[in-house]
């Protein structure tokens, strides 16, 4: 009894520590972002200190940052419809109508994340060139339905393998095609695990840094450019670079936490049965 | 009117024949069920019959039309699922009306069908629900009456009732027998319990390894088994069987002998067996009858009361023998017993399985269920 109060206790307070840990950085960036930037670079760094929205002022005469958030939203939302629209019959035919091979298809899609983005950066930065797509919202859409591609399809696979075979077929015998199969029984049954599907898939499309520092330079890009943009050359202005960041990181911080419940509950759907 | 003619169909699943070239001829209103121990190929053919399923080859004839190529809902049929397969997300009338909406039909016109279904099937006050606030025997009515409201010529049943308990299962096998006779309509049925066979079905096919081992009237089955298997699987407890010699074979019939020397002349068709032949003779447990004076003697090593009937267990010449008997004996467990059989309830079977033919068809075989029933839909109204 006693034994097991301490091992709850010690269970809790090491939670504890390893939440503030992780969530540390994300604080002190915040916090940054209210100093000036002698404060924030003071050695021992200020914890108390007043704070100013001077960071924020710079930040925002220096860039339009609702020009960068809107292409935030327009290429996280627009990648992730693509690749629901892509995904949802491919996840359908290899959940109901599969194959020998959709096993291997499956791992092989899978296996396209383990490659690392830069060794294929020199084609698809050549083939944007060609085709015109450089610095467009359109090829980051592309780029970034590719890039979580595999994953939604892959999630939604497992949602679609949990619905009864038997449910299809008696909407087969009432008369419905497969695409009336699809829209009127397939996807109001797994609403709850598109729903976070496409969330997680917004939210790697907004987080995402590589391909659109280096496909964009300044009409297409989205928020991750904009924080790059502060680190420039002449040298580090953190207060400024953390009032943008978290200017950067607000948005789908709060769409996170809003979602939380749907997240969690999608994530480990097929998990727990 | 709806008919289906099945001629040698076949299904290959990667190589392997699941169902090797059945023919089978479906009459008008008739209530067939395809019965037989699981993987035989019941379901199988039953949804190849739905189109849910492709034919390796053979032809599926629907009123004379060939159908393999045509999808499942242009076929007119209604299928009800082993586990209901209801959309969970609709209420019960729209579930029922699901088929209507997709052939868009006016909302008015939808309602008052599935209103009438539901009147059939009272389930008037529930069409508001979701299936998950239904019981087991509500969904399968829900199951039944989108099936209903397509006004199909031929319903297709896939084990409707196994996931039901036992009391809610005789009721339903009831009233599914009461539907028929209402809608008047051709019924397909799948089943592996043969007493849902039995009491539901005119006509029974009875399926082992995807071959038909027997098609014919309830009452056909259980007194003229055409060989061993269907002999054993229809009936219960099972067909006792027990090898025997040929005395004689003469035309009055086949003499054998039974282990402890006792002779019988079982009525059967005596030709192409001989003296000395060895047979398989199967004699009912509820044909077997305790006597004093009978030919058979053993020792009873269990007995089961089920207040109606009681089951002797009784080991006789190195063989168990199972006896259904009335439920007022007195026995008790080492006693020993002598019993016997009326010859002409015995059957006698090859070394091949096939069962020599009776000299005299038992008259119950051709009375038809129809009217064997006590009360019509008629009547009723």
């Amino acid at each position: 009894m006693h034994s097991s109060i301490t091992k709850k206790l010690a269970i809790t307070l090491l939670a504890w520590a390893i939440a503030l840990v992780v969530f540390f950085p994300i604080f002190w960036m915040i916090l940054t972002g209210f100093k000036t930037e002698g404060e924030a670079v003071a050695t021992p760094p200020s914890l108390f200190f007043e704070p100013t929205l001077s960071g924020y002022h710079e930040v925002m005469a220096r860039a339009d940052y609702v020009k960068f958030a809107i292409n935030s939203v327009v290429v996280s939302l627009g990648s992730t419809l693509l690749a629901l629209l892509i995904a949802v019959p491919a996840a359908y035919s290899m959940a109901f109508l599969p194959t020998p091979r959709t096993r291997g298809t499956l791992l092989w899609m899978l296996s396209t994340k383990m490659l690392p983005p830069v060794g294929v950066l020199m084609p698809v930065y050549l083939l944007f060139r060609d085709l015109g797509l450089l610095d467009s919202l359109s090829g980051l859409i592309v780029i970034y339905m590719l890039m979580n591609l595999p994953i939604v399809v892959w999630m939604l696979y497992t949602f679609f393998k949990d619905v009864p075979k038997d449910i299809l077929e008696a909407g087969r015998m009432d008369g419905a095609g497969t695409l009336q199969e699809v829209l009127y029984l397939l996807v109001p049954l797994t609403l709850p695990g598109i729903a976070s599907t496409g969330l997680l898939s917004v939210i790697l499309s907004w987080n995402e840094a590589f391909w659109s520092l280096n496909l964009t330079t300044s009409s297409a890009a989205p928020l991750t450019a904009f924080i790059a943009s502060f680190s420039s050359p002449e040298g580090l202005f953190w207060a400024k670079l953390s009032a943008a960041s978290t200017m950067a990181i607000a948005p789908i911080l709060i769409l996170g936490w809003m979602t939380q419940k749907q997240m969690v509950r999608g994530l480990t759907f097929g998990a727990v049965k | 009117m709806a008919t289906l003619e099945l001629n040698n169909i076949v299904k290959d699943f990667a190589g392997t024949q699941v169902i090797k070239g059945v023919d089978l001829e479906v009459k008008d209103r008739e209530f067939v069920v395809f019965v037989g121990p699981s993987g035989c190929g019941k379901s199988t053919l039953l949804r190849m019959i739905a189109g849910l399923e492709s034919v390796s080859s053979g032809d599926i004839l629907i009123d004379g039309q060939r159908m393999n190529e045509v999808g499942p809902a242009e076929r007119g049929l209604s299928m009800v699922f082993q586990s209901y397969a209801l959309y969970p997300h609709m209420s019960v009338e729209d579930n029922m009306g699901f088929s209507l909406r997709l052939a868009k039909v006016p909302k008015a016109e939808r309602r008052e069908k599935v209103l009438e279904a539901a009147r059939i099937l009272q389930l008037e006050n529930l069409l508001e629900r979701k299936p998950k606030a239904l019981s087991g025997g509500q969904r399968q009515r829900v199951a039944i009456g989108r099936a209903i409201v397509r006004n199909p010529s031929i319903f297709l049943f896939d084990e409707p009732l196994s996931n039901l308990d036992a009391a809610l299962r005789v009721q339903m096998r009831i009233e599914l027998a009461r539907l028929h006779e209402e809608l008047d309509a051709t019924m397909i049925y799948v089943t592996h319990d043969q007493i849902e066979a039995m009491t539901m079905a005119d006509k029974i096919v009875v399926l082992q390894g995807g071959i038909v081992e027997q098609v014919g009237s309830p009452m056909a089955l259980y007194h003229h088994p055409r060989n061993r298997f269907v002999a054993g699987f229809i009936g219960s407890p099972k067909m006792n069987f027990i090898d025997v010699e040929v005395r004689d074979a003469r035309g009055e019939g086949v003499s054998v002998r039974l282990p402890g020397g006792g002779e019988y002349l079982v009525p059967v068709d005596a030709s192409g067996c001989q003296a000395g032949d060895t047979l398989s003779l199967g004699i009912r447990p509820e044909h077997l009858t305790l006597d004093d004076n009978g030919p058979l003697e053993g020792e009873i090593t269990v007995i089961e009361r089920l207040g109606g009937v009681t089951s002797l267990y009784v080991r006789c010449h190195g063989e168990e023998w199972i006896l259904v008997t009335d439920g007022e004996v007195s026995h008790r467990v080492r006693d020993n017993v002598r019993f016997g059989f009326a010859p002409a309830r015995a059957h006698l079977f090859a070394e091949d399985g096939l069962a020599l033919t009776h000299l005299e068809r038992h008259p119950l075989v051709d009375v038809e269920r129809r009217q064997n029933r006590a009360s019509t839909a008629a009547d009723v109204s």
